[in-house]
């Protein structure tokens, strides 16, 4: 069967710029332009920009609006103020994950959802699913919006120079809606990363202009490649890899987004049973001895057993090492616990260590 | 536009062999290196190896994915480019000049079933 692809508003322009193209999430995606090494090099250290129109929004309107997203999302959004920004996920009742997201707050009765492209579908139905009885509107206007994300240590000055647009006074995880050319745009300081960076949600109109303007002032334009050896190395999952309808946030190592005190929300019992009687596997950080490279699926072994399994792996562009995320289980876990992964036909050894390889540089 | 060497043998898989008596020095093409991009490991057989003619005797490892290595030829690894252990980067360089196993050749016959430059060129192009 004929797999068809969908097309994000900038498709014709990474064409014509020579950009390797391969289908991710039903989209036909950029992979690299130039080469992932350079790419991911300019956002560590100067500033790169992603097509990231394939990520779904969906808006969440009424006067249950807040009601209804502390039903859905892990984590708590009591008290923030408008314009606060939560990473969090939607859970099943027994604690799978459904997605990971991140929840806009635009005021009490309204916000905006930012999804993950492959999920749309199946979160849009759950959304809706779980609305009854609140009295909410839900809107997916993934089909509007086209998203780019301007990512690296020059991100805030090329948004301010190229675009501007004034972001300055944006903090962290917080986003401002601005008027531009008779439309709203919004602009939050967010990103996928690990460097400081902003998200630019508009129309596909608008989103073709941002693009063209970046380019024209020579911004390094980036593609999925770099984008998941990015956030591989702060450690930052990625759904379908750390996280899955089998895998719990617990699991993945994320249970400080994963609000226990909250009075409800949808997977919080199968949550805090797993939280107060311990996990029996979770994903932590595995460092090569050599540079050989783990890759998603390889086994872990320890004494030829094998006790868990690689979820991402490089060699780390910023750091030259081997790394992996892998889903271990308890209780080889424990930090420098000895293993070995299997790539292809031979073992190389290497020892359980935090999944963070290289450090955060947000602008908090 | 890859380079392709004139006094080489080649196979499809991307291969080529330099032959010198009994000894064939086995790396991958320019077409290879530059399809894969920025090369960040090399799986290299041991010395004293058996390789076999259209099996995997390695990989090559890119930032993004390993591609399986094949053999264009049978017969025993004499000796492997240690340079590459450290820097697998020096394929990128010059393929042709960064070889990766020397093979004693157990069948010379072999190589004369290999691609000439002008039918590998050809095949790059297609």
């Amino acid at each position: 069967m004929e797999e068809n692809l969908v097309k994000t508003c900038l498709h014709d322009r990474h064409v014509k710029q020579g950009a390797l193209m391969s289908p991710f999430g039903g989209f036909d995606m950029p992979i690299q332009y130039v080469g992932i090494t350079e790419e991911h090099n300019a956002v560590r250290n100067n500033v790169g920009v992603f097509d990231v129109s394939h990520m779904g929004e969906v808006r969440v309107k009424g006067p249950d609006a807040y009601k209804f997203v502390s039903h859905i999302f892990v984590n708590d959004v009591t008290g923030a103020p408008d314009g606060q920004i939560f990473y969090g996920m939607m859970c099943y009742e027994n604690g799978g994950t459904v997605d990971d997201l991140l929840v806009y707050k635009v005021n009490d009765e309204e916000y905006f959802l930012v999804i993950n492209a492959s999920n749309i579908a199946k979160d849009v139905e759950w959304i809706k699913k779980n609305a009854e009885g609140f009295n909410v509107t839900i809107e997916d206007q993934s089909p509007y919006y086209g998203e780019v994300a301007i990512q690296g240590p020059k991100a805030e000055e090329t948004v301010e120079n190229v675009l501007g647009i004034p972001v300055k006074d944006i903090p962290f995880y917080n986003f401002k809606t601005f008027d531009i050319d008779g439309e709203e745009v919004i602009v939050s300081r967010t990103g996928y990363t690990g460097e400081d960076g902003f998200e630019v949600y508009g129309s596909h109109d608008y989103i073709r202009r941002v693009w063209d303007k970046l380019m024209e002032a020579g911004v390094q334009a980036c593609g999925l490649g770099c984008r998941d050896t990015l956030r591989f190395e702060v450690g930052l999952p990625l759904y379908g890899d750390e996280l899955a309808a089998d895998i719990t946030p617990i699991e993945a190592s994320l249970s400080m987004f994963v609000k226990l005190d909250k009075p409800e929300f949808i997977g919080k019992e199968a949550l805090a049973k797993q939280k107060a009687e311990g996990v029996k596997r979770r994903i932590v950080g595995i460092e090569l001895e050599g540079s050989a490279v783990p890759r998603h699926g390889y086994p872990v072994e320890v004494n030829g057993e094998k006790v868990g399994e690689i979820t991402t792996g490089y060699k780390s562009i910023s750091t030259g090492k081997s790394v992996a995320m892998a889903m271990m289980d308890k209780p080889y876990d424990k930090l420098g616990t000895e293993v070995e992964v299997r790539i292809r036909k031979k073992t190389f050894p290497g020892k359980v260590v935090k999944k963070r390889f290289y450090d955060k540089n947000y602008k908090k | 536009m890859s380079k392709v060497l004139d006094n080489l043998r080649y196979a499809d898989s991307h291969e080529w062999v330099k032959v010198e008596g009994d000894i064939a020095t086995v790396g991958i093409t320019d077409y290879a290196q530059h399809a894969l991009g920025s090369i960040v490991y090399v799986d290299m057989p041991e010395v004293g190896d058996e390789v076999t003619a259209g099996e995997e005797f390695g990989a090559v490892e890119s930032v993004k994915a390993a591609s399986d290595l094949i053999s264009p030829v049978s017969g025993e690894v004499v000796e492997i480019n240690e340079a590459l252990e450290d820097e697998p980067e020096l394929i990128n360089k010059d393929a042709f000049e960064n070889w990766i196993m020397k093979v004693r050749l157990s069948d010379a016959g072999e190589v004369d079933a290999l691609l000439d430059a002008a039918a590998y060129a050809k095949l790059c192009e297609e």
